[in-house]
């Protein structure tokens, strides 16, 4: 069973769209990343997921129930953008709270904040926390119980790189165990290797579901060769290369991925001239740039 | 039920911490102190024990100071939770919104009654002190402590719903104001003008009853005072008190609480984060 549809889903607010025929779905174990601008509709999805707000169309099936509803609530696990939490409470008694209302002991607040790093300020109130120290609060909470679906908006905001490799160590074994994660971010840096499937969103609609593998082979972006010749035979190189010249030494060379192999042999034979290649595969940023900008035309 | 206990304890906690708790007892004792001081005069002339009169001055304390206390408990509960940003987090959790809002009220009523409990608790030890008949006073006091929980029950409620239609601090600090003002001070002082102006017409018989039992500050003093025969003596909205029965009274009394958490709901259901 797939643990989360998403069918033609569309929302609106007042004359906006913020949702126009969203589909995807997210299977048990798999990891799915939800980017997009600020605003392109992330957070609004996710709040649709969780039965916060309804949407205005489509179907929406969470775990095989109606989003919001008892069972769907029991099972499903909420990570909010800046989570925040009441600044008089201690994160042992905060976390306390929340696994009452999950029918589970409060005692084992303090296994939980270990496990997300906190066990030493588990007795201070969350008012004296800093940004990331809440954030891990709400990463303790979303852990709760065996949640089958994990609903993580923008998680690793505020996590300095330590802590988001650890974040994400956590996430590889929630999704080992079965469980379902739609996490979202801005960046695709943030979540490259770490995540199954990528889907993009922008002002609304899904401009891309695929894997970066796959997001990178559909873009065709083009490849970047940058040639250091030896002194005084930039011209040279560029002329023979038919490339443009960056400065003195520096020769650029700009071609789609499969004439790639070509090049580089081309090269090979002027090794004479040349002290160094490098090859630069489109980043990250170009490709999430490529898939983003489509539907702004 | 672990839910809202759990709920309950984190608020109860919060309340604490926040000095909730000590500002209200504290309020509660300074006035009922006061009160039992200053109602030292009318004793023995109406033959009533010092307790029983005590109770009298405390109703009418009660009548503006529950309300009062509850209202500012209850007007952060929901705008406060949508300012911080914790109320989607909490809405994702099973505990359905009628668990969430029972959590906060008992934790809310937990603190009133111990302010009531220590407020009319050192009045009547200050009775004992000068009369050893005050004992006669004290199901009049017992009746007094259960029926302001149930007033206060009432504007709790009434607090949430402001709370919840406000969706922000400031703005439900100022509903909630507005609401003590015209129910407390202003309600009363209008059926006055109607009186006067009716001059013992159809007004003053058929209709001003009903709307003194609508007003649950209005019905718990009605029913305190006529439920205890002693106070009427030292009030005096007697003769008002003696135009309607008690239980009618006790009804409105014990039915307001309902009808504001039905309020209460209603206006945190349609609450979207």
């Amino acid at each position: 069973m797939t643990a989360l549809i998403l069918s033609q889903v569309t929302k609106r607010f007042d004359r906006t769209a913020a949702l126009t025929d969203v589909t995807l779905s997210v299977a048990p174990g798999e990891r799915v990343a939800l980017l997009g601008h600020n605003g392109a509709g992330k957070s609004t999805l996710m709040k649709i997921v969780l039965g916060l707000i309804p949407a205005d169309g489509g179907r929406i099936d969470v775990l095989g129930v109606a989003p919001g509803s008892p069972a769907a609530r029991a099972n499903v696990a909420y990570l909010p953008e800046n989570a925040a939490f009441h600044p008089s409470l201690t994160g042992e008694e905060q976390i306390g709270l929340f696994l009452r209302l999950r029918g589970e002991p409060a005692g084992k607040a303090g296994e939980l904040l270990d496990r997300v790093g906190l066990g030493d300020a588990a007795r201070r109130r969350i008012g004296t926390y800093s940004k990331g120290m809440r954030q891990r609060v709400g990463l303790a909470q979303a852990l709760i119980g065996r949640p089958r679906l994990l609903v993580l908006d923008e998680p690793t905001s505020g996590l300095d790189p330590v802590s988001r490799r650890e974040f994400y160590g956590i996430l590889d074994r929630l999704a080992a165990d079965g469980a379902a994660i739609l996490l979202s971010s801005h960046a695709l840096t943030e979540v490259e290797a770490r995540t199954d499937r990528i889907v993009i969103l922008s002002n609304g609609v899904v401009v891309a579901d695929d894997t970066l593998a796959g997001l990178r082979r559909r873009a065709a972006l083009p490849t970047r060769i940058q040639i250091s010749a030896r002194p005084g035979a930039a011209d040279a190189v560029a002329r023979e290369l038919t490339a443009g010249r960056r400065n003195g030494v520096m020769v650029d060379l700009v071609c789609a991925a499969d004439k790639k192999l070509a090049h580089l042999g081309s090269i090979a034979a002027m090794s004479d001239m040349i002290e160094d290649v490098d090859v630069i595969p489109p980043s990250l940023e170009d490709i999430y740039d490529h898939y983003s900008r489509r539907t702004l035309s | 039920m672990t839910a809202i206990l759990g709920l309950a304890a984190c608020e109860f906690r919060i309340a604490l911490r926040n000095r909730w708790v000590a500002i209200a007892v504290a309020m509660m004792a300074v006035f009922a102190l006061v009160l039992s001081a200053a109602g030292s005069a009318p004793t023995g002339e109406v033959g009533a024990d010092r307790l029983s009169v005590t109770v009298a001055s405390l109703t009418s304390l009660a009548v503006y100071l529950v309300p009062l206390l509850a209202l500012l408990m209850a007007f952060d509960a929901v705008a406060g939770e949508i300012e911080r940003g914790t109320l989607p987090l909490l809405l994702t959790y099973p505990a359905s919104r009628g668990r969430i809002l029972a959590g906060k009220a008992i934790a809310h009523l937990a603190t009133l009654a111990l302010a009531l409990a220590v407020g009319y608790g050192s009045a009547a030890a200050a009775a004992f002190a000068v009369d050893p008949a005050a004992a006669n006073g004290l199901p009049a006091l017992l009746r007094l402590f259960w029926s302001s929980l149930l007033l206060g029950a009432s504007f709790l409620g009434l607090g949430y719903a402001l709370s919840a239609v406000a969706r922000r601090p400031g703005a439900a600090a100022g509903l909630a104001i507005g609401v003590w003002l015209v129910m407390i001070v202003l309600y009363d002082l209008g059926l006055l003008a109607a009186i006067v102006a009716d001059g013992g017409g159809p007004f003053t018989t058929g209709v001003f009853p009903w709307l003194l039992l609508a007003n649950p500050a209005d019905a718990f003093r009605l029913f305190n005072l006529a439920a205890s025969e002693a106070t009427t003596a030292a009030a005096g909205i007697g003769g008002a008190a003696n135009a309607i029965p008690a239980m009618q009274a006790l009804a409105s009394v014990a039915l307001w609480p309902f009808l504001a958490f039905g309020l209460a709901l209603f206006a945190l259901r349609k609450v979207t984060p």
